[in-house]
């Protein structure tokens, strides 16, 4: 049986539509505009990635590697890794693509640790905040590719946007939880020799937290790629574009070669946290 | 003026502890409380005044609230009711940044769980109090080192605190908490997750530290023991509520309810208790100068059979009546038997091996030489076993009483 129509569904949409429309009217344009740095950034960290020769490129990440997790086999799986991406063509692409990652990793950082320190100082804003992070979570990410694009058009800060909503939820999750792990009784140590609420933060929850911190931007950077093809959709540029026309064009060749290298990428990201995380996690097993 | 004076010192735990403070103070107990209300009576006009300089000693079972207190003088938690006065000064008064200022500079903290900061090297553990108050981090770390040498851990300054042995970990706290140069020392059952050996060590660490400091320390500890070997004066807590404070020979040998009474049962006495609770002072002593008629004629009219002969305020020994009889020189002098002697400091159980051995009076000197009375036998065993009825055989081998 048909389940009786209390609100005009129609209506409603038509309401909602209204407000967005309002929405993109008032704000687009000043949306847009403050946006522009972003996109000045996010070029230039792509031009950067784009010009540079890909022997420097693949040396930086094998530096990167190698402070991040101090073991030479990282080293070598990044680079050969990097190798693959070239060889099955797909470097310039991939250098998008990682121009995308890099700057969208960054901006969940600036936005994801001090919302997570905020949550775990605040038990009134963890309440609030939480059911927003399960919504951006858990809300299929087409949803509002729509409102993202509307206000921002099409093109790659859109794509960014999406991309930061969809990844900065665990990030934050993991910054509020490892804040709130911190050992109460060395929480009561700082304030018994007179750590101002400052001095607790910088000097003992926040480096204790850091393994859970970067178990949560290792979380983010995966999510983040993953986001590349819906990414891709609304106008970012790199292997998620290739693998959509993969798609659109029934080639499975270009697909697939395009599908490897997010794959390469996804791999290298994650060894590269997984093994910083866990070098920060040593000093933990004391005191217990 | 007393270093310490807490006065009055409710504390209720639960979501609207003032609502039933004043049921609390009409007699309220724990029990009805919690069945009441839900809440949780953490502390009970607790009153204790602290002396500069004392090693004040808090003792009491687990949730009798030894903790709870502690921490209400650094301000961890605050009381219901109450003052807490640090030398004259309410500290239920500070302002945020004055009680900072406070902790910074005037007491610190040693933890059960050492609570060192698993990030940092032990060096910059010791620094931490110094760094917080905003010292450069050189200067810091030269303070450090003078106080990890003091505690025995020179050299250990590079590790980090997992390295090291839970011993060591609070030698680490211990001179963390000295390093900010306190005027009081609050150490939360410092030693209490040490293992025997290592305990006795750290308390031996702590007195000699303490010889050389004069610190105002309020120590908490479950452990009986160790109450009585370090403290200068102890409170016995329970349920949160004092039942009893006194100094430790006071609190052993008159304990003022069935409670503290349980409590001192099983007590090794003979390290407790010191050759000075134990005195039998003579009736009257002689002198190096008086003659030897004399001295005779007065302990046969007293029926002694021998008798204590100083020297101005100092023991020169015994003489015995046959030694008397047969004596040639015309003062005691030459006629005195020497007789050994321990301070009045020493415990008991070191004295017994003496007693023991030999029937000769042990007489009790103090830490100069000054003679202030010989051991008595009896009450040795009176004090040692409380429980068994006094051998009137005992007092046979006395010397005068």
């Amino acid at each position: 049986m048909a389940f009786p129509e209390i609100l005009d569904a129609r209506s409603l949409r038509q309401g909602i539509d209204g407000f967005v429309n309002q929405l993109v009217i008032d704000y687009a344009d000043s949306l847009e505009r403050l946006s522009q740095p972003l996109l000045t950034f996010l070029v230039s960290v792509e031009q950067l990635l784009r010009n540079s020769p890909w022997y420097l490129v693949i040396a930086a990440l094998a530096v990167v590697a190698w402070f991040g997790s101090r073991r030479w086999t990282l080293v070598v799986g990044v680079t050969l890794l990097m190798l693959f991406i070239g060889i099955i063509g797909q470097w310039d692409r991939g250098m998008q693509t990682l121009a995308l990652m890099i700057v969208a990793l960054i901006m969940c950082l600036v936005v994801g640790i001090p919302v997570g320190v905020l949550m775990s100082l605040s038990e009134r804003f963890r309440k609030i905040a939480l059911p927003i992070l399960d919504v951006m979570q858990t809300m299929p990410s087409f949803v509002y590719l729509i409102p993202v694009v509307m206000l921002f058009g099409l093109g790659k800060v859109p794509a960014l946007i999406a991309t930061i909503v969809y990844a900065v939820p665990p990030l934050i999750r993991l910054t509020d939880l490892g804040i709130r792990l911190v050992d109460h009784s060395v929480m009561e140590a700082a304030t018994a020799f007179g750590a101002t609420r400052r001095q607790k933060l910088l000097g003992v929850q926040l480096p204790l937290a850091l393994p859970n911190i970067m178990a949560g931007i290792n979380q983010t950077t995966m999510m983040a790629l993953s986001m590349v093809v819906v990414a891709s959709m609304i106008g970012a540029r790199g292997l998620g574009q290739e693998v959509l026309a993969g798609i659109n064009r029934l080639e499975v060749g270009r697909g697939l070669l395009a599908g490897l290298a997010i794959v390469a990428l996804a791999i290298l990201f994650d060894r590269v946290t997984q093994a910083y995380g866990k070098r920060l996690q040593y000093p933990k097993q004391g005191d217990k | 003026m007393a270093k310490i004076d807490i006065s009055g010192i409710y504390k209720i735990f639960g979501p609207n502890p003032k609502r039933h403070l004043q049921a609390v103070k009409k007699g309220l107990s724990k029990d009805d409380l919690l069945a009441d209300s839900g809440h949780t009576l953490g502390l009970q006009d607790v009153n204790l005044s602290i002396e500069e300089g004392e090693l004040f000693v808090i003792m009491g079972l687990s949730g009798s609230g030894k903790s709870t207190l502690i921490r209400h003088i650094n301000r961890l938690i605050d009381p219901t009711s109450g003052s807490i006065r640090i030398d004259g000064e309410n500290v239920l008064n500070l302002r945020q940044d004055e009680l900072i200022q406070l902790r910074r500079h005037k007491m610190s903290m040693v933890f059960q769980r050492f609570a060192l900061f698993p990030h940092k090297t032990v060096l910059d553990n010791v620094a931490y109090g110094l760094t917080i108050q905003g010292i450069d981090k050189k200067n810091a770390r030269v303070i450090a080192n003078d106080w990890l040498e003091q505690v025995g851990l020179q050299g250990f300054g590079d590790q980090h605190p997992h390295e090291l042995s839970g011993g060591m970990q609070q030698r680490v706290g211990l001179a963390r908490a000295l390093a900010t140069n306190p005027d009081i020392l609050l150490m939360d059952e410092a030693f209490s997750a040490l293992d025997p050996l290592i305990r006795k060590e750290m308390q031996d660490l702590l007195m000699k530290l303490q010889q050389q400091l004069h610190k105002t320390i309020v120590f908490i500890t479950h452990d009986l023991d160790e109450a009585l070997r370090l403290g200068n004066r102890i409170a016995i807590l329970k349920d949160g509520a004092l039942v009893q404070q006194g100094d430790p020979q006071d609190i052993l040998l008159s304990p003022q309810n069935d409670y503290v009474a349980d409590f001192v049962k099983d007590v090794n006495r003979g390290k407790v208790l010191k050759a000075h609770h134990v005195l039998a002072k003579p009736v009257s002593t002689l002198n190096t100068d008086t003659t030897v008629t004399k001295a005779k004629d007065w302990m046969m009219r007293h029926g002694f059979d021998y008798a204590t002969v100083l020297e101005g305020n100092y023991l020169k020994g015994i003489v015995t009546l046959s030694n008397l009889h047969a004596a040639t020189q015309e003062t005691l002098r030459e006629s005195v038997s020497p007789v050994s002697s321990v301070l009045e400091s020493a415990d008991l159980e070191s004295l017994m091996p003496r007693m023991i051995r030999d029937t000769a009076p042990i007489a009790v000197t103090t830490d100069t030489g000054e003679f202030v009375g010989w051991v008595s036998r009896s009450k040795v065993i009176r004090l040692i076993s409380p429980a068994q009825a006094v051998d009137r055989e005992a007092s046979l081998t006395e010397p005068v009483e």
